[in-house]
């Protein structure tokens, strides 16, 4: 067995910095595990077309309440597929030991975390695409704004739903208490986003707790699109809004992932 | 060992691969290691034995540097434990089968590879990695079956494959023939001790089965988070007057049991 030459060859490479390789690697291998499970695959990008079809039917006597709750829609969909993966991923990860493993390697926790955005992100631009252009070419959603801001709102859903889903299954001791967690974190949004009723005909005190709840700007942003043919400043600032929270959601499940536990 | 130099040269010989002093570590209102002092030398198997349950995972846990609220003085490979420059240099296997079930064999230990040397330059290098740790592991035949369709002997060689991957200097492994057949169990300490003598690794082995102990170089045994005993097996029979290790090992707890109630006594 060639033990010196391997020695050579193993550089102590930094921990602490991103590392384009580990992240990528991670990414693959999240990718190569949902491959064996073609099922969820199939589950995930189907499900959105199907509820969005069925909504097209729903409201089949009136095509502005279908553009208003549809385009919302695209942007709630990739939030709560992500949250659930993720959250369920990540819990696997922290309870079948692979976590405690990866972190006496030397995998840095923003490598974890990037992986997994990488590799949820690249699914959730396939479901959002699938999802955007069933509902602008085939159900007729009429859509002012350019699809692709359709689009780039709901990368950064998915993103957002994917960093939900890392911090909450920081306290999820099982697969049950996991899935709870999305009526607990993911309903609240729902109910005050403005899919319903528009935020400002809510209870004022409704309102105020929606205008701190990300997904309200995840559903103001497609509205901007909806409406405007341009990027509009608001749209702007609820696209950063959007992402600032992904952002912090993540560095705050970055702190979940300790290499000591008790 | 290679183009390294240890640390602080006073404090930690280089003759240890892990050196201990006063090592307490707490876990809740438990105080699951109470003040332990002991060496282990490189190069050699080191049998870490003792019932279930006294403590030997989280010294193991601590020795990688995944134990939280861990006091007193820890040196592993001239380095405080847990320091981020070991982690390429310890490989550790837990007791439960660490991999990923959605995966296969092949599949789980080259992305553990693709972390511990990464890059693409090294790819031809980490597949020779993994389809020599695959035949280490004798799993050649079902290199590309999922992890999750194995046996739990099978799915636990594959977890002690992870752990060969890089040539590491020093290997933690808990418990990692528990509830292999024997003609398994043999194969594998051979490898143990191929590792050791060819590659000049240190080896921890857990293992709460008595007769593995007569496989070690040496061993540290405990109970109740103390160490009772720390030896050659040789001279553990001897100085015990005793056939066995298991003997040894009981006269010991007898001991330590009869000198705990003398103090009590005479209190």
């Amino acid at each position: 067995m060639s033990t010196t030459t391997m020695r050579t060859t193993m550089k102590p490479a930094p921990t602490s910095a991103l590392n384009v390789s580990r992240t990528t690697a991670t990414a693959a291998r999240v990718l190569g595990q949902l491959r064996h499970d073609p099922r969820t695959i199939a589950l995930m990008i189907l499900i959105p077309c199907v509820m969005l079809f069925l909504l097209r039917y729903v409201f089949d006597g009136s095509a502005r309440t279908f553009d208003s709750i549809g385009a919302s829609l695209l942007g709630i969909f990739p939030l709560i597929t992500m949250f659930l993966v993720t959250s369920i991923a990540t819990l696997r990860e922290r309870t079948s030991g692979t976590l405690e493993r990866l972190l006496a390697m030397p995998l840095g926790k923003g490598d974890l975390i990037a992986g997994y955005a990488l590799a949820f992100g690249t699914l959730a631009i396939i479901q959002s695409a699938l999802a955007t252009g069933l509902a602008l070419w085939f159900l007729g959603l009429d859509v002012t704004g350019s699809p692709w801001l359709l689009l780039l709102v709901a990368l950064l859903d998915a993103l957002l739903g994917t960093a939900l889903g890392l911090f909450v299954s920081a306290f999820a001791a099982s697969e049950f208490q996991a899935v709870q967690f999305m009526p607990a974190v993911i309903f609240p949004q729902l109910l005050l986003c403005g899919l319903f009723t528009p935020r400002d005909n809510m209870h004022p005190a409704l309102e105020a707790i929606s205008n701190v709840l990300p997904m309200s700007y995840a559903v103001d942003g497609m509205n901007e699109v909806l409406k405007h043919t341009d990027m509009t400043a608001d749209f702007v600032r609820d696209a950063l809004i959007v992402a600032g929270c992904a952002l912090l959601v993540l560095t705050l499940g970055a702190a979940t992932l300790r290499r000591r536990t008790t | 060992m290679m183009n390294y130099t240890p640390g602080p040269p006073d404090t930690t010989p280089k003759a240890t691969a892990i050196h201990a002093a006063d090592l307490t570590v707490v876990r809740g209102p438990r105080t699951v290691l109470r003040s332990l002092d002991f060496t282990v030398p490189p190069g050699q198997i080191t049998g870490l034995l003792g019932p279930s349950g006294c403590g030997k995972s989280t010294l193991m846990r601590a020795i990688v540097g995944t134990q939280a609220r861990v006091t007193g003085t820890l040196e592993v490979l001239g380095r405080p434990a847990g320091h981020p420059t070991l982690r390429t240099r310890i490989g550790y296997v837990t007791q439960a089968p660490s991999v990923y079930d959605d995966l296969t064999i092949r599949q789980n230990l080259a992305y553990f590879a693709a972390i511990l040397n990464p890059g693409r330059a090294a790819a031809e290098h980490r597949h020779e990695n993994v389809t020599r740790a695959i035949a280490d592991v004798d799993l050649t035949s079902h290199a590309d079956v999922l992890a999750g369709n194995l046996s739990g002997g099978q799915r636990s060689r594959v977890s002690l494959a992870v752990a060969l991957l890089g040539t590491p200097e020093l290997l933690v492994l808990d418990e990692p023939t528990v509830g292999l057949d024997p003609v398994l169990r043999r194969d594998l300490w051979n490898l143990f001790h191929d590792i050791a003598a060819t590659r000049g690794a240190t080896l921890l082995i857990s293992s709460h089965v008595m007769d593995e102990a007569e496989r070690c170089h040496r061993l540290l045994l405990m109970r109740e988070g103390e160490i009772l005993a720390d030896d050659t097996p040789d001279a553990l029979r001897t100085r015990t007057g005793s056939e066995t290790v298991e003997a040894a090992f009981l006269h010991l707890v007898d001991a330590a049991i009869a000198a705990a109630r003398t103090k009590e006594t005479t209190r």
